[in-house]
């Protein structure tokens, strides 16, 4: 093996790992964040026992679950069911494979005694995969992820987890499309869906949530809803479907479940972070765009990691904020509000970057500005004059309602 | 629409879902800061609006004289008493005719804690008592004999509020 093939081989290696694991903890970290926080809305403690500020709860649930019976239905076809959580598991820890989370580590050249020697082939790059696909690789794995839950819900043949298969089946085709579509001005503005290509051009100019405002919006609700969370958690639904697609599971298959929840959750947030909030860029400096150093990726993975865990808090937050859409509801939105507003909104965005090219306006900070203001004007018109009644068919006394 | 469904008519002010999310955010964020309302309760038994009655009804106490024997004389009045036959007395007498019990068990898993027994008691000797900490690991060991009953050192229960005997 070359030093330089070697050098290749064990970044990727620790890369693998400390992602991986970071994202296990995290979930983990996530879960008892999500449990207190749940709490402290409600004016409750949450969990405070298992060590300090009950930070081990994640660990006693999961020794737990270990440790309870797997159940399985007697009519269940049983190599689905088995399948199923892998199949959720997998593509929702894959999905952050390709989402850069530092600034690049600096080109290493050392010797170790028995191994020989490492060379890096320039500067690491601090993100898994940086796959020439970018995003959509992430798009793509989650929309794989589904599979897990209408498997789930269809091998468990019991129909409270069917019907919750077949939302989240529906669901998911419904805000992929919303979502895909937010993402294309991000690809207008950019010409590239790599990350680090994006995460760049919002270093040249402004974050990306000023001229994408409206995007964001898109975006945000979409992963909301891809995410399977309140206030779209059709799929599970325990008011109505006992559990939803997990139903019929226990013990370490239902708890793969609800890591891969969490998985999604952390990744579609670190998406977030890198599409519309500069990734890992430190905003009001420019010092963590020089050369690359060690301190450097230290604190820009740190600044991400801050960015993800506010989405993810978001996240909870609005949990408890919002009450569950109803089905047809859910539905409405995506294909009659936002799919129609994000294909809008492209227009609108292609229209104005033309005319900023064709004006000779060169890409920065006032481009990104005059976009904020198109942003500014199309949210006002959403927010503000069509606001809920008119789009939704809504209930101002004397209109029609348009929900069919 | 395939069945009648209710159309709320709503004033304009509420039909908003962006001024509704925004409103319902900044309620549930201000909760996050409030004053939590979770008693912590192995370590805090009480707290200043909350505390148990002086009238709770829960394990038995018997109470002793200065020699340290129980007060009771074996009269028999709780086990006659008692609705739900969980009292077992066996009475003695000793050279001086003094009753006393040679018995007094109480089967807690029987008792319904109504604190007849407190009330009829001539003597002051049998209560209910100010407790609800009586977690065994072994049912036998909630039958409490005499000298189980006369060693608890939990409180009394006050059977009636004495600034308010009519319970007015």
């Amino acid at each position: 093996m070359t030093p330089e093939f070697k050098g290749l081989l064990l970044a990727a290696v620790v890369k693998i790992v400390v992602v991986f694991s970071v994202i296990n903890v995290g979930v983990m970290l996530i879960i008892w964040q999500e449990r207190r926080q749940s709490a402290f809305v409600q004016d409750r403690r949450g969990p405070n026992r298992v060590g300090p500020f009950g930070l081990l709860q994640s660990v006693a649930d999961g020794v737990k679950n270990f440790m309870k019976e797997e159940t399985y239905p007697a009519a269940a076809d049983r190599i689905l069911f088995l399948l199923a959580p892998v199949m959720a598991f997998i593509p929702a820890m894959l999905g952050f494979a390709v989402i850069p989370f530092a600034s690049p580590w600096p080109g290493f050249d050392f010797a170790m005694p028995v191994l020989g020697r490492f060379v890096s082939a320039g500067v690491v790059p601090m993100v898994m995969a940086d796959l020439p696909v970018g995003f959509l690789f992430v798009l793509a794995i989650t929309s794989i992820g589904v599979y897990g839950i209408v498997l789930a819900g269809w091998s468990s043949n019991s129909k409270y987890a069917f019907l919750g298969g077949l939302r989240a089946g529906a669901q998911m085709i419904s805000y992929e499309i919303a979502m895909g579509m937010s993402l294309i001005a991000v690809i207008i503005l950019v010409g590239n869906v790599t990350l680090s290509e994006v995460i760049g051009r919002q270093q040249d100019s402004m974050w990306f949530i000023f001229p994408l405002l409206i995007g964001f919006f898109i975006f945000m609700v979409s992963a909301f809803a891809e995410t399977n969370r309140l206030p779209f958690d059709l799929p599970e639904t325990e008011s109505e479907l006992v559990a939803g697609y997990h139903t019929e599971y226990s013990s370490m298959k239902f708890s793969m479940f609800f890591i891969a929840e969490y998985s999604n959750m952390i990744t579609a947030s670190a998406l977030m972070a890198a599409l519309f909030f500069g990734g890992w860029d430190i905003p009001f400096t420019t010092w963590d765009e020089g050369d690359p150093s060690v301190v450097k990726s230290l604190v820009t993975m740190v600044v991400f990691g801050l960015k993800t865990w506010l989405f993810l808090s978001l996240f909870i937050q609005i949990r408890w904020t919002l009450p569950r859409f109803r089905f047809d509801q859910l539905m409405h939105l995506g294909w009659k509000f936002l799919l129609p507003l994000a294909l809008g909104y492209i227009m609108m965005i292609a229209t104005t970057v033309w005319a900023l090219d064709a004006l000779g306006v060169a890409f920065g900070i006032r481009y990104a500005l005059v976009l904020f203001g198109a942003n500014i004007v199309l949210s006002y018109g959403l927010f503000w004059v069509l606001d809920r009644d008119r789009l939704f068919g809504g209930s101002r006394p004397g209109n029609k309602r348009r929900i069919a | 629409m395939a069945i009648g469904v209710k159309i709320m008519q709503r004033p304009e002010g509420q039909l908003s879902y962006v001024r509704a999310t925004v409103k319902g955010l900044a309620l549930t964020v201000s909760h996050l800061f409030q004053r939590k309302v979770t008693m912590q309760y192995p370590e805090q038994k009480e707290t200043a609006d909350w505390k148990l009655s002086d009238r709770w009804r829960g394990t038995h106490r018997m109470l002793t004289d200065e020699q340290g024997r129980a007060k009771c004389v074996a009269c028999g009045l709780c086990p006659q008493v008692c609705p739900a036959n969980c009292i077992k007395l066996v009475a003695g007498e000793d050279e001086e005719g003094n009753r006393y019990p040679l018995i007094y068990d109480i089967d807690e898993f029987r008792c319904v804690f109504c604190g007849y027994c407190q009330e009829v008691c001539p003597e002051e000797a049998i209560h209910v008592g100010v407790d609800y900490e009586n977690a065994e690991y072994q049912r036998e060991r909630f039958v409490y004999d005499l000298e189980r009953l006369c060693s608890q050192t939990h409180p009394v229960s006050t059977l009636w509020d004495p600034a308010d005997p009519k319970g007015e």
